[in-house]
């Protein structure tokens, strides 16, 4: 038996043109003749548009064309709800180019399509918009009073939304607590912040009547049945295809962005190739963003630190839109218990409109809030209750013999019941802290405390909702020429590595080498059944279907190599791209040959294809040369659907050294022990791992979206909104357990997202514990800056 | 949707335009151009090189890092006129051989150090001119990292680049 490729470190199969400079991103397809878009985009956070003029850019050379609302024809809309949600009550989402009014800084409220990006941009220089300025409120908990000015004039408070979920009696669990431990937190706005920032190019055949489109985008599939029902097209006459994607982390999961649907548009108003690269500004004043929210959590508790019950009452906020509904608070509201078993919960949230550009999913999607909510609260319950933290956890974890572990009343993201299909917690618990060296950290810390210097022991424990549905498919075919096994699945990869691990489920069925598994993705030309990347999915979903289908076309080949080789099919091996007979390596068939001899020919166009035409011998000379109901080839299709979330965890710890004069935190050494089940390529997990935890480390410490009061972003470029170099991101001491999922036939767990949940807790406590012997006062809030922890030692605020 | 009729549309910008001659992995260039053309967007339109990418157009991130006469350069912070008479060095004219990577292209594969791969030409032009600039380069952490600090890099969070770093060194010293 040849070596199994599942769980083997195969190194990437993508790389060698990456290296090269040799991808295909978007703005890399050449296009002759393309026109480019650049938008004019509101100054103000809210204004009445009291009228545009465009008449002096479209008279500028190489403009092409100008439009404003009042040129889209049936494209002036409101773009579509894409999540609906009974508890989404007040939902409002942007259109294409404002209408009359604008709703945050960055809104589009014109396209100018010309030669170049470099005349484009003169252009909007020259629309000429008059504006009224409305008031604003920023502020998430004031923008919830009755008498706040309001980001919609039909939307009393600002509520987009408002749900409670409930499991078990939580008001009974907090009659029966001996401790009742409260708690405010809050975690600020951040952004993905992909290197490639979004675009889209766009070509209209007159001939053919066709539109391709090439879109950065996660969700392709979706993209192209949007675009057919709103450009009034047949589907079948949309392609929409991602090439190479610089990142995505979320961000480019919406659909659609005001460009998705004009760029398209435009190539077919212009018949001339149209492009949109969006630049580093504009995805930071047009593309969407998270994290904000602040939480008042409760927890109901024995006098030995048992929880009893949890009630939480959270803001989210969702920007000036809600298209993406109500996704992020619910994935946080049913987080929010983490590893631990609280059997009563009462959680409720608001999400609220604010003037600023629009939040939908970045990596964590309100894990990371839930997170930090949950895990600064058992930190405080310890404390008031004079336990070891740890031990508290240890004595509220979900233990090995609760799983499966339902929490009834909660329904997650994919509209299904919430369940924690299998883990080791109290192990994973148990790893991190004896890798760590808690025991000896201690004494570690007491000598450094008498030497002036400052440690801290910082720990964060995270659960993730991963792989959820509804489904992905795929298709396999064998190549009858080359014996190469073609790879097809509807989602899309950002830079995952997708390809290489797809690769290797197929190979261990079909026994070839991963080199010679060829991966297509996220184009709809190719294949056009499935949903999108996101929530860490696509090992989990598009992973399983992917060998489904290799089981069937190993069958297939089974069966056919077993008459070609006149022996029973159980007695044949799939190995090197052959088919042999057990023991007799030399009685074998190439895959190709295979293919070529399961595909009646009536032309012998190569070697192999001989054996295949009509007057060969093995050719069946007795009637059709397909059976009622066979089909040519070795190729089949099919589908994965998860019954529902499987549930991945983890724990980080962290030593963090602490200069209590700068205010300013180094992290020592960083530890992460993860599970997300079997582990398909643990090179692969570990980059997944080491590059969330970067990002994490971000919105721990340095990256926040600041707006001034008038809703100004202040920080809207890379000099001024922090994003980690390799100076500033410790390297990751990682730790594998692999507790299989019992959902799916793989045993898989996604692992996309796990790194950046925990980082803000790991951060926070972690200082806590170092200052602790100088009084600091509570940290409740991320990103943790300088001047915060100033401020927690009794500093005052710097205005 | 109707169709209209269809207009004369521009192929190119009036921006007032001059020649540059220049060197771009080896090969002389000569070509008329903008003269408000980045380096980088003349690099990547006008010479199909496309593997030097635009990240930020500020300065900041690293992807368009390209070497002009010897000097690590970002590309999105120079014109295409400024660079008349230069010797402009790619990714594309990193590796000796089509079929054969730089060490430090190989090392980047071989340890993992890159995913979306947008920021990955710009690292490995950094790390190419830290080996050519200092004939024995400091391999310790900070070093490493220091060196690296002039790239933004989403993915990895790192740790695989530096590693790269070390890889590298091993393969061009013969110690593979």
């Amino acid at each position: 038996m040849a070596t199994a490729m599942f769980g083997e470190r195969v190194q990437r199969l993508a790389d060698a043109k990456l290296v090269r400079g040799e991808g295909r991103y978007i703005d890399d397809i050449p296009l002759e003749g393309a026109l480019h878009v650049a938008f004019v985009r509101s100054p103000f956070a809210r204004a009445k548009i009291l009228s545009i003029d465009c008449d002096a850019a479209r008279e500028m050379d190489g403009v092409a064309a100008v439009y404003t609302c009042d040129d889209l024809g049936r494209l002036d809309l409101e773009m579509p709800l894409l999540i609906p949600h009974p508890s989404l009550t007040e939902p409002r989402t942007q259109r294409p180019l404002a209408k009359g009014e604008v709703f945050h800084v960055g809104q589009t409220v014109a396209m100018v399509v010309a030669v170049d990006r470099y005349t484009a941009e003169d252009a909007i220089r020259m629309v000429d918009v008059d504006y009224e300025p409305l008031e604003v409120e920023l502020d998430l908990e004031a923008a919830i009073k009755v008498d706040a000015p309001r980001v919609h004039a039909d939307v009393a408070n600002n509520v987009a939304a408002q749900f409670v979920q409930t499991v078990g009696d939580p008001d009974d669990a907090f009659a029966r607590a001996e401790h009742i431990t409260k708690i405010k937190v809050q975690v600020d706005r951040s952004t993905a912040a992909p290197l490639e920032c979004r675009a889209i190019a766009a070509r209209w055949d007159d001939i053919t009547g066709e539109l391709m489109v090439w879109d950065g985008t996660q969700a392709p599939i979706s993209v192209r049945g949007g675009l057919a029902s709103i450009l009034g097209l047949d589907e079948d006459k949309v392609r929409v295809t991602a090439p190479d994607v610089g990142g995505g982390f979320g961000q480019k999961v919406l659909l659609f962005y005001p460009d998705e649907l004009l760029v398209p548009f435009a190539a077919m108003q212009l018949g001339r190739p149209v492009k949109y690269i969006e630049d580093r500004n504009e995805n930071f004043i047009g593309s969407s963003q998270e994290r904000t929210q602040i939480h008042e959590l409760e927890l109901a508790a024995t006098k030995d630190g048992e929880v009893l019950g949890l009630r939480d009452s959270f803001l989210h906020d969702t920007g000036a839109f809600i298209p993406y509904g109500i996704a992020i608070a619910q994935v946080a509201s049913t987080s929010i218990a983490g590893p631990y078993r609280v059997p009563n919960i009462w959680v409720e949230f608001k999400a609220v409109y604010t003037p600023t550009v629009l939040v939908t999913p970045y990596r964590g999607c309100g894990r990371p809030q839930a997170c930090f909510a949950i895990e600064r609260a058992m930190d405080k319950l310890a404390d008031e209750l004079g336990l070891d933290r740890f031990e508290v956890r240890r004595r509220n974890l979900i233990r090995d013999e609760d799983f499966p572990y339902r929490r009834d009343g909660l329904v997650f993201a994919d509209g299904l019941p919430l369940e924690h299909d299998s883990g080791q917690y109290g192990k994973a618990l148990d790893m991190v802290l004896e890798h760590i060296g808690v025991d000896a950290f201690a004494a570690e810390q007491e000598a450094a405390r008498a030497e002036g210097r400052y440690i801290g022991l910082g720990l964060g424990f995270y659960v993730e909702g991963t792989g959820l549905g509804p489904y992905e498919g795929s298709h396999i075919r064998i190549h009858p020429i080359t014996g190469k096994v073609y790879v097809n699945t509807g989602l899309t990869c950002q830079g995952q590595g997708h390809e290489t691990v797809f690769a290797q489920i197929t190979a261990d069925q079909l026994g070839v080498a991963v080199g010679d598994v060829i991966v297509v993705e996220g184009d709809t030309g190719v294949f056009d059944w499935g949903v999108a990347t996101f929530a860490s999915r696509a090992a989990v979903v598009s992973g399983n279907a992917i060998h489904k289908t290799a089981l069937k076309v190993r069958e297939q080949v089974l069966e056919a190599a077993a008459n070609m080789l006149e022996a029973a099919k159980e007695d044949i091996v799939l190995e090197d791209g052959k088919a042999f007979v057990n023991g007799v390596p030399d009685m074998a068939v190439t895959l190709a040959e295979v293919a070529t001899a399961s595909n009646p020919l009536r032309y012998a166009f190569n070697e192999a294809a001989k054996t295949s035409t009509q007057f060969a011998p093995a050719f069946n000379h007795d009637g059709p040369a397909l059976g009622e109901g066979d089909a040519p080839g070795l190729e089949a299709t099919d589908y994965y659907s998860p019954p529902h979330a499987t549930w991945a965890y983890g724990v980080h710890a962290a030593i963090i050294e602490v200069d209590p004069g700068l205010c300013s935190v180094k992290f020592k050494r960083y530890i992460c022990v993860h599970d997300c089940g079997r582990m398909i390529n643990p090179t692969l997990v570990e980059g997944q791992i080491m590059g969330g935890v970067a990002q994490g480390v971000g919105g721990a410490h340095y990256e926040r979206i600041e707006y001034d009061e008038d809703g100004n972003p202040r920080n809207a470029n890379f000099m001024d909104f922090l994003m980690p170099y390799a100076s500033e991101v410790p390297p990751v001491e990682i730790l594998h357990l692999e507790t299989p999922s019992p959902l799916n036939p793989l045993g898989v767990k996604g692992v996309g997202e796990a790194g950046c949940i925990p980082v803000g807790q790991v951060l926070v406590s972690g200082v806590a514990d170092a200052l602790k012997p100088l009084g600091i006062g509570p940290l409740e809030h991320v990103p943790l800056t300088p001047d915060m922890i100033f401020q927690a030692l009794g500093g005052e605020k710097d205005e | 949707m109707t169709r209209s009729i269809r207009k004369v549309l521009a192929k190119e910008s009036s921006d007032p335009r001059r020649e540059i001659s220049l060197s771009v992995n080896g090969e002389a260039v000569t070509r008329s151009v903008s003269t408000r053309l980045l380096l980088a967007d003349f690099l990547r339109h006008e010479l199909g090189l496309t593997g030097t990418h635009v990240g930020c157009e500020h300065g900041v991130c690293g992807c368009c890092t390209v070497s002009i006469d010897g000097a690590t350069a970002r590309s999105c912070l120079t014109l295409a006129v400024q660079a008349d008479g230069a010797e402009i060095r790619t990714i594309e004219g990193v590796a000796p051989a089509p079929d054969i990577l730089h060490p430090v292209q190989q090392a980047f594969h071989e340890c993992h150090a890159l995913q979306c791969g947008f920021c990955t030409p710009g690292f490995i032009m950094s790390v190419v001119s830290y080996f050519e600039e200092n004939e024995n380069p400091d391999l310790g952490e900070d070093a490493i990292r220091d060196a690296l600090s002039g790239n933004l890099c989403r993915c990895t969070g790192y740790q695989n680049i530096v590693k790269a770093v070390r890889r590298a060194h091993e393969l061009m010293s013969g110690e593979a």
